[in-house]
């Protein structure tokens, strides 16, 4: 197979500088190494079709292997339309961004960062377990005294609770 | 005519569909659009699977154009069947996202790109397990994730931006890595059909095939959410509408999974991957898993569990025998139902309660008990508690491993069983913390919660009220995902076929080629001898 060199080189310095670029925190050159690395991969397709030929018009006249490998090019063009939509998407979020928050860089997500920093400690799981304690244990006269602290808990709560309920009701 | 030659109107009754949906703004007259073509669909693909059911491989040449020269749609029971599925959730998802919309008659919401956006999507689903043709592969993957990027940044805010920024960049570079992949194969040899691919490349040099073979691997492997490749999913998926994250965990990565086997049955058979897989689906499981663990918000965790559970496939498809892939097949079905349902039973825990932090829920069990079962149901069934069909798959692994019976195999079943347990435990946190425990005893307790759980009516509790059409559709998703169990045997039989199919990749050149189709075998064997008289 032959291939040019230019060309190859060309490709190898877009995907470097694309990789590179797209390992950035700005979106904007986040979004300029996804172009390079979209055409760098268009001209290795362009290879993929061999040595350039005459233009893929039928004609009896010419012998086939004289003609240009038409399905590369059709494979680049839907390839070049994606990325064309790609772009313009992008563009449009970068847009967006700078809208909402005055940014053009990626944040970390804080949800993240919340569980990375989470104590291994879980309340839930981890504390100490309480006394076990049932309503068929003890008398009756301490079983009705703590069902009047229950009660007496329970209606602290809702007393505490009531300001946010007529506020709502207005 | 054979019902099988219309298979192409999958993908176009929805494209047709989506460009009609602009000649109204109205949500009303785009809804009904919209669930027309789905429901359509769904009826045809129905029939599509009814009429593959026992059959091989049937090709369709589009417009008439033989292969490999025109693009050629394949179906056989494998597509067929996800193509049924995906249409099923993707049906109740519509339904749900309709009584989202509808109730909270938002004017900032622009609405008219939602439906369009969503037929789109399921378009380039379809378009992509019909895909007999790698490059039309990688349109159907390009469409699906342009509608993808569109949806998952619906009504953007800045959280939104970032989870959408993350997602677009890294389907980017696995679209490219896969686009560089298809380059590298038609530059050795000058197809990109998938049938005729499945004859030359077994031609070219092992090490060139290794290389190819690894390459669409990778790429794949980053939309199917595989460890390493997984990072970017839990980071993107929980911060979408509720509606929308559903959908891209049922959907979106077994995408990349069919992606996969199609890579490992029909491009590659003779390429032996199988330890690295079987590695790379024990990483999957384990690490998806402990990530799970570690979360409080339960979007998240369920987006760690779904990466966990991908390393179920990995294993099915590592095993690299036909019980396998048998199993792998009914436990995509059973996991794109039970992970949707899921996701859609935390987008109603989010209207009810106002948060999908365990750290703040508590007390749903009294306030709204209907989610508590319509949690607990899909949680148990994806936790692999018999009688449901997360067990029966399960099972089926590990019968397979048995069979396969090397020491990497042993491993993968016993992390496959911790992460199983483990999943269990995940999800039993989420139901005593969210569902039992007193709303009071929560970290940053929501004060309404508390308060409506000391009522004397705590079903009464004033929230977002949770429209009929969203509860409809989640009680027959997971009461769907419950049926999988009663309907096993029809399924493990259809999966039985299928993957007896994908085991003979010359029934599917034959299907593509006619019946006077070299076979691998004889094809690879005339290569060698041309060559030897050269």
């Amino acid at each position: 197979m032959i291939i040019d060199l230019s060309l190859i080189l060309v490709m190898g310095v877009l995907y470097a500088v694309g990789v590179y670029l797209v390992l950035d925190r700005s979106m904007t050159r986040v979004l300029l190494g996804l172009m390079l690395m979209t055409n760098a991969t268009n001209i290795l397709i362009l290879h993929a079709g061999g040595p350039a030929g005459l233009a893929p018009f039928y004609s009896k006249e010419t012998a086939a292997s004289d003609y240009s490998d038409p399905l590369p090019q059709a494979l680049i063009l839907t390839a070049i339309v994606i990325s064309c939509a790609v772009t313009a998407l992008f563009l449009g979020i970068i847009y967006r961004s700078w809208l909402l928050s005055k940014a053009d860089e990626i944040t970390d997500d804080a949800e993240d960062i919340r569980v990375a920093e989470q104590d291994a400690f879980d309340k839930e799981e981890d504390a100490a377990a309480g006394v076990e304690s049932s309503e068929f244990d003890g008398d009756e006269e301490t079983r009705e005294r703590e069902y009047q602290q229950e009660e007496e808990k329970r209606r602290k709560l809702q007393t505490s609770m009531q300001p946010q309920v007529a506020r709502k009701g207005e | 005519m054979n019902i099988t030659q219309l298979a192409p109107l999958c993908v176009i009754i929805l494209f047709a569909a989506a460009a009609i949906t602009f000649i109204s703004k109205r949500d009303a007259v785009q809804r009904r659009i919209a669930f027309a073509a789905v429901t359509l669909t769904l009826i045809f693909e129905a029939l599509l699977l009814a009429s593959v059911w026992d059959a091989e491989p049937q090709a369709v040449h589009l417009g008439g154009w033989q292969a490999p020269f025109g693009i050629v749609m394949v179906v056989d029971q494998l597509s067929a069947l996800m193509l049924l599925v995906s249409s099923t959730i993707s049906l109740a998802v519509l339904v749900f996202a309709t009584g989202q919309n509808l109730q909270d008659e938002d004017d900032e919401v622009p609405i008219s790109v939602f439906y369009p956006t969503y037929l789109l999507l399921l378009g380039g689903v379809s378009n992509a397990f019909l895909a007999g043709d790698l490059f039309n592969l990688y349109v159907g993957f390009e469409i699906l994730l342009m509608a993808s990027y569109v949806l998952i940044m619906m009504n953007a805010n800045t959280p939104r931006i970032r989870a959408g920024v993350t997602y677009v960049v890294v389907s980017v570079v696995s679209s490219m890595l896969f686009l560089t992949a298809l380059g590298f194969i038609y530059a050795s040899v000058g197809t990109v059909n998938m049938a005729d691919l499945s004859l030359k490349l077994a031609t070219l040099p092992v090490g060139t095939q290794m290389q190819l073979h690894l390459m669409l691997l990778i790429a794949f492997g980053i939309k199917a959410a595989v460890f390493p490749l997984s990072l970017w999913l839990p980071d993107s998926y929980p911060t979408a509408p509720a509606p929308v994250t559903a959908v891209f965990a049922g959907l979106l990565t077994k995408v990349g999974v069919y992606a996969i086997i199609r890579t490992e049955t029909l491009l590659f058979p003779d390429g032996d991957l199988s330890t690295l897989l079987g590695v790379v689906a024990c990483l999957t499981l384990l690490v998806g898993i402990l990530g799970a663990l570690a979360q409080g918000d339960i979007k998240r965790l369920l987006s760690f569990i779904l990466i966990s559970h991908i390393g179920y496939m990995i294993w099915g498809i590592s095993l690299s025998n036909e019980l396998g892939l048998t199993t792998v097949v009914f436990y995509i079905a059973h996991h794109i139902l039970i992970q949707t349902g899921l996701f859609m039973v935390v987008g109603l825990i989010e209207r009810r309660a106002g948060s999908t932090n365990t750290r703040r829920l508590g007390g749903l069990i009294k306030i709204a008990p209907v989610l508590a079962l319509l949690y607990f149901i899909p949680a148990m069934n994806s936790g692999g508690i018999p009688p449901f069909s997360g067990f029966i798959g399960k099972v089926g692994l590990l019968q397979a491993t048995v069979e396969r019976g090397t020491t990497l195999a042993y491993v993968t079943a016993g992390v496959g069983l911790l992460a199983s347990l483990l999943t269990l435990l995940a999800l039993v946190r989420v139901w005593n913390k969210a569902f039992w425990r007193p709303a009071k005893e929560a970290e940053e307790p929501i004060s309404a919660l508390v308060m409506a759980e000391h009522s004397d009516d705590p079903a009464h509790y004033e929230s977002k009220p949770i429209p009929v059409s969203m509860m409809a559709s989640t009680v027959s998703l997971v009461v769907l995902g419950a049926l999988i169990t009663v309907f096993a045997g029809p399924l493990f039989h259809l999966a039985d076929r299928a993957s007896d199919n994908l085991f003979e990749p010359d029934r599917y050149i034959r299907s593509v080629f006619g019946d006077q189709a070299p076979t691998r075998a004889q094809y690879l064997e005339d290569y060698q001898a041309s060559q030897e008289d050269q």
